[in-house]
């Protein structure tokens, strides 16, 4: 029986989650439709290098304000942290805001120098006035180490919400975002991938604003009535407020892992290689600048309103489901975890309940096209750290024709995109919740600390910049590997070595220590004297590409 | 002096030499640097400190604003709206700098260049 709306459904609904429903076949082809006409369009305008990776640098603040912000809100941002909240309440609300704190770091260190500065990747910068050849190789692996990982992530992930969502088996899934999400990246280039990132994030938006909406209107557009519900249906065991939804909880039992999440969220987004790529996309530091803003603003309103969300779900979901072979009705929490344990399945829950199946349906698809884009954002900047950064660079010496270029990077795009499909069909079954964490650790550990010394401090060294990236990447990884998440977690092995889950706090120190240490044992005149040389370019942006 | 460099080297002209060696070029990037880790030490101070609230005075975020009876939003759900806000503030305060302040000095020295 499909649901009616509100509360006269949430008695007797029986969720059509994990059926093909028409509504979400009809709103995925919408989508999935109008982004290929855009992907057309936008072919006929990518011909050269620079429109196949900076979209021409034609896209506007805004556009790319949205952009951005569409390729920060993945899907695991958009289920994980609502039902996080459904599940633990505040401690969701904690793990929000670190997701934000990025922003703006990113703009105080890096936005307008990396726009001034580069050309198309991360490590146009970080080698600016270094030796190429040796910087260009430690950045592209430390930018395609990141990429690698969080597209398995995003990949076994979409996979399984796929699943979930539309019934649909796992390898199809794979299959279908690889087909699409290559379309996009490989006829449209960057011009087509900003685009469906500017509808997925406007659709995201728009349908977590209306499941907010629609949440609030229960409780007569007052959240404290909310948080009364919720600490009626989830009192504190014990009464303790100290165990209520509404307090911290297990998150925070160490300061120390909790300081070093937050410095990986922090700093791993100043060395995500898909984030930092598109600000070549906008036609100056300035525009690049702006871009920051309103991407901060969407994120920010994304974090502020999405745990409204969760906690409706928590509160409002109630449906029959065949548990065990009994048909028994089920609620709030045990509802969302009798879909999927780590609660991914609260927002679109909430979202059937509340608007019916079509909007389950849209939500679905939103879903859908978040994974899409994300991917196909990954591809081009995985794409291109092997294309721009080791082949036309390095093993072409910087002497290749814009044919062999566009080429070369086609090329690359295939490789990466059917390596993601295998890869996400490779470790459908295996744990790969902690590669999100080992991407952003590689990202503020290798990546980031070399870009910030190479546009900031004038005795950085080419030396200083490979070990700098070499230790970062091998210490966070390993670190990670010997941490409790994977030693006892994936390894089923006892006693973890490395006591932390998050080791950016270590990690990353290492790599600056390491990036400063090795460049005073190895001065570089040329190096010097090219830092002054640029900072013409790095500051008023003259000769900027 | 390389040889066998990648791209040839670009040595700046003798005006751009000059520029950058300016007392007006130098405090622009001085300024522009003390602008940003001002602002970014207050995003520390904001977040880490946020983050150390939770963790070292559980009492304090766990107990309610208002003292009613009834009342459940906790001093942490506010706090951590909060820190939201301040996060965009700042983007917007280096964005309304750098427009205001950093941009017409960038023209300006920009100018001096060409005569």
């Amino acid at each position: 029986m499909p649901p009616t709306t509100g509360a006269a459904a949430a008695d007797g609904m029986t969720s059509s989650l994990g059926t093909t429903s028409m509504s979400a076949v009809f709103f995925f082809f919408l989508i999935v439709g109008i982004t290929l006409v855009i992907t057309y369009w936008a072919a006929r305008k990518t011909k050269t290098s620079s429109e196949y990776y900076a979209a021409g640098r034609s896209v506007s603040a805004l556009q790319n304000g949205f952009a951005l912000a569409g390729d920060y809100m993945s899907a695991a941002s958009f289920l994980g942290i609502s039902g996080m909240v459904a599940l633990t309440g505040y401690d969701g609300m904690i793990y929000a805001i670190g997701w934000l704190m990025g922003w703006p770091a990113l703009m105080f260190l890096v936005a307008e120098p990396l726009r001034n500065l580069g050309k198309f990747t991360f490590a146009d910068v970080v080698a600016f006035r270094l030796r190429q050849k040796p910087v260009r190789i430690a950045a592209a692996i430390g930018g395609i180490l990141t990429v690698l990982f969080y597209t398995i992530a995003q990949m076994v992930g979409s996979g399984h919400l796929v699943k979930l969502m539309f019934g649909m088996p796992y390898e199809l899934a794979e299959i279908l975002v690889g087909i699409v999400m290559l379309a996009y990246v490989l006829f449209g280039g960057m011009l087509a991938t900003t685009w469906v990132q500017i509808i997925k994030a406007v659709l995201l938006l728009c349908g977590v604003t209306v499941l907010t909406i629609l949440t609030l209107n229960h409780f007569g557009f007052d959240p404290t009535r909310l948080y009364a519900k919720v600490m009626e249906l989830y009192p504190p065991p014990g009464g303790d407020p100290l165990k209520s939804a509404l307090a911290p909880g297990v998150l925070t039992k160490s300061p120390i892992e909790a300081v070093s999440l937050g410095l990986a969220l922090m700093f791993g987004l100043l060395g995500l290689p898909h984030i930092l790529m598109r600000f070549y996309t906008v036609p100056d530091a300035k525009a690049a600048r702006k871009s920051v803003l309103y991407a901060t603003g969407l994120i920010g309103y994304f974090y502020v309103i999405i745990p409204i969300v969760g906690f409706g779900a928590a509160v409002l979901l109630k449906a029959n489901v065949v548990k065990d072979g009994v048909l028994t009705s089920l609620s709030g929490r045990d509802l969302i975890t009798f879909f999927d344990k780590g609660g991914n399945m609260a927002a679109p829950l909430l979202g059937e309940l509340l608007g019916g199946q079509a909007f389950l349906g849209f939500i679905a698809a939103v879903a859908f096209a978040t994974i899409l884009a994300v991917v196909a954002g990954l591809t081009l900047a995985g794409s291109s750290a092997y294309s721009h950064d080791i082949y036309v660079s390095v093993i072409k010496n910087g002497r290749a024709t814009e044919e062999e270029q566009v080429k070369v990077a086609k090329i690359a795009t295939v490789v990466f995109g059917v390596a993601a499909v295998g890869l996400g069909i490779l470790f459908k079954d295996q744990n790969v919740a902690f590669m999100v964490g080992l991407a952003f650790a590689i990202a503020a550990s290798a990546n980031f600390p070399a870009l910030l010394l190479s546009v900031l401090w004038k005795p950085f060294t080419t030396m200083g910049a490979v070990w700098s990236i070499i230790v970062g990447a091998l210490s966070s990884t390993t670190m990670i590997i010997l941490s409790p998440t994977v030693w006892e977690g994936v390894f089923k092995f006892q006693n973890a070595p490395f006591p932390f889950k998050n080791p950016a706090i270590f990690s990353m120190t290492l790599a600056f220590a390491v990036g400063i240490v090795v460049s005073l044992l190895t001065p570089e005149k040329d190096a010097q004297e090219k830092f002054e040389d640029e900072k013409l370019r790095t500051y008023l942006g003259i000769g900027a590409e | 002096m390389s040889t066998a460099a990648a791209k040839p080297p670009e040595k700046a002209s003798k005006g751009a030499r000059e520029l950058i060696e300016s007392p007006d070029f130098k405090a622009l990037v001085r300024k522009r640097w003390t602008v940003s880790f001002v602002l970014l030490a207050i995003l520390f101070v904001g977040y880490y400190g946020f983050i150390l609230l939770v963790s070292f005075n559980k009492e304090l975020m766990a107990r309610t604003v208002s003292s009613e009876p009834g009342a459940v939003t906790t001093v942490g759900i506010p706090l951590a709206i909060a820190v939201i806000v301040l996060a965009w503030i700042l983007v917007a305060v280096y964005v309304y700098w750098a427009n205001a302040a950093y941009d017409p000095e960038v023209e300006r020295l920009k100018g001096q260049l060409k005569h």
